[in-house]
């Protein structure tokens, strides 16, 4: 399927997904669905990075957080300013974060750069700690509208209306990665650095894209969570939870393709909370490592993975 | 008529090891060079330098006229530059066709002149395969060929860049004597196209066979550079190889 039709089914799966949601007229719904569809953007996010270019990010929470703390900010100082356009800024801000990371890592390699993505969420959540205009270890109150804009109803109909086109955004741009020139470059590096650039690949140059392409998407996804949580403290926007999930969830789901991360992200998304609400709150991380191990060990190339291999 | 490469005092150190010193090297177009010298001359580091993975300390290397320095090995191999690995290097999750389409897509398609689309990519990359009899194996992966094979994955890889000098990094080692005329037979055939080929190599047989002059490396410095046989009987080279 050509990018154009592939991005009117995406659009026309998001339109059933929301319509259905609206028909079951659930709250709760909503807020379910809010929660797996910002893991489908994450764990997208996470694998341009992660899967297609072979450098795994540690510091998910970093990028996701500064997209969440720029809406923080941008609504205390514009309050009237609409969600979309704090979601650009939000991924803006997190895709020149991160590019900065992939210029100063430049040199790191495998275990290295893990490390220092690491380091860099530490950072960030310190930086934002002693941040008094966003609300320091206090955290901040965002406080919602009661009602959504443009199509009525319930704010978190909106919240999740707009989720789910950033949804179709990050797929669409990962697939179109995926069988563009871009995305044999990522492979190239992923596989061999140093032969890919005898063979002519600018790494810097594709490794800044992946860097800020991922951080901008893990950046938009967290960009709307003040509005989702109305109170956002460093602990929880920086929690670890994101971070064990957005790479899980590819991980699981498959790392190869851009169906991957949607599969695990549904999957282990939706398991935690169906336990979250019948057993308890606290072991949706479990799951998620629990699930990652296992996967690592018998389907080390994901859910998508086992179909491929048995079609061969 | 100018070189196509031309090394000027070249200096490597790594740390207080001197690896390569002062050397000079030109190497005219369309010419076949064998270079060769004991183990730890410094010969792939002489390539690393000439390719851009390694930095010269001193000197500078010139292609077809243009000064390399502060260049990455990337736009090098955009200026007509490729190797092969002395231990292949291929892209393992990517097919062998999808191996051959990266240098495609990222040095031919880099340069103003005869960019590939589509189809003719796909063509192109079975050609190349073909060439080195591998296409049959178009749509494996990496892991499923044999040690010959990839070295003639490796050669097929830096041909599909295109280049206008080849340096052939140690592509025989480890093969067998029908092996050794396989890509001895490769590299002249290719030769024949107008590409410039620099071979390394310690199976002195092919060097012979194939090299049209003969440069030789030893501990950092080059003692000699000639026509082959001649080369080999100079005095120098029998001490730095059998002692005295």
């Amino acid at each position: 399927m050509r990018g154009g039709p592939f991005i009117l089914v995406l659009i026309a799966v998001a339109a059933v997904i929301f319509g259905l949601a609206r028909w079951l007229d659930n709250s709760y719904a909503f807020f379910v669905g809010y929660v797996v569809v910002q893991y489908i953007v994450l764990g997208t996010a996470w694998n341009i990075l992660g899967g297609y270019t072979g450098y795994v990010n540690f510091g998910i929470t970093a990028f996701f957080a500064i997209g969440a703390y720029s809406s923080v900010v941008l609504h205390k100082l514009v309050p009237a300013m609409p969600l979309p356009a704090m979601i650009l800024v939000g991924g803006v801000m997190a895709g020149i974060v991160g590019i900065g990371t992939g210029y100063l890592t430049l040199r790191l390699r495998g275990v290295y750069f893990s490390i220092a993505t690491l380091a860099l969420a530490v950072v960030v959540q310190t930086l934002i700690t002693n941040w008094d205009f966003v609300g320091g270890a206090r955290g901040a109150y965002v406080l919602r509208p009661r009602t959504a804009p443009l199509i009525g109803g319930g704010y978190i109909d909106y919240l999740f209306l707009i989720m789910l086109g950033l949804c179709v955004i990050s797929l669409a741009t990962a697939r179109a990665i995926e069988r563009s020139s871009l995305g044999y470059g990522f492979a190239a590096i992923r596989d061999d650095e140093a032969a890919a650039e005898a063979s002519g690949v600018p790494t810097l140059k594709l490794k800044l894209i992946a860097t800020g392409l991922s951080g901008g998407f893990m950046g938009m996804a967290g960009a709307p969570l003040p509005f989702y949580v109305t109170y956002l403290d460093p602990s929880s926007g920086f929690s670890l939870n994101y971070a064990v999930n957005a790479i899980a969830m590819p991980l699981i789901g498959g790392t190869s393709t851009w169906l991957g991360p949607v599969v695990g992200a549904v999957l282990v998304g939706g398991l935690q909370e169906y336990l979250r609400v019948t057993i308890s709150s606290a072991v949706n991380v479990l799951v998620a490592g629990v699930l990652m191990v296992v996967f690592v060990i018998i389907a080390p190339q994901g859910i998508v993975g086992l179909f491929k291999r048995k079609r061969q | 008529m100018t070189a196509l490469l031309h090394v000027e005092g070249l200096g490597k150190r790594f740390g207080g090891f001197v690896a390569l010193d002062g050397i000079e090297l030109e190497v005219q177009d369309g010419e076949r060079l064998g270079l060769i010298g004991p183990n730890g001359s410094g010969k792939s580091t002489l390539v690393n330098c000439i390719c851009g993975t390694l930095r010269n300390e001193t000197g500078s290397v010139s292609f077809a006229g243009e000064k390399l320095d502060g260049l990455l090995a990337s736009q090098r191999t955009h200026r007509g530059l490729a190797r092969s690995f002395q231990l292949p290097r291929p892209f393992a999750s990517l097919s062998l066709a999808e191996n051959l389409r990266i240098p495609i897509l990222y040095a031919v398609n880099a340069r103003s002149t005869g960019r590939l689309a589509g189809a003719a990519i796909d063509a192109r990359c079975r050609d190349l395969l073909g060439e080195v009899g591998l296409a049959g194996k178009a749509d494996r992966l990496p892991r499923d060929l044999t040690q010959i094979e990839m070295r003639k994955l490796e050669l097929a890889r830096a041909m599909a860049a295109q280049p206008k000098l080849l340096i052939a990094d140690e592509a025989m080692a480890g093969l067998s004597h029908a092996e050794v005329d396989e890509i001895i037979a490769l590299l002249i055939r290719l030769n024949g196209q107008g590409v410039t080929v620099i071979m390394i190599e310690h199976i002195m047989r092919a060097v012979m066979e194939f090299s049209q002059r003969l440069a030789v490396l030893v501990a950092g410095k080059k003692i000699a550079d000639g026509a082959p046989k001649e080369v080999v009987r100079n005095d120098e080279v029998v001490r730095a190889y059998l002692g005295e």
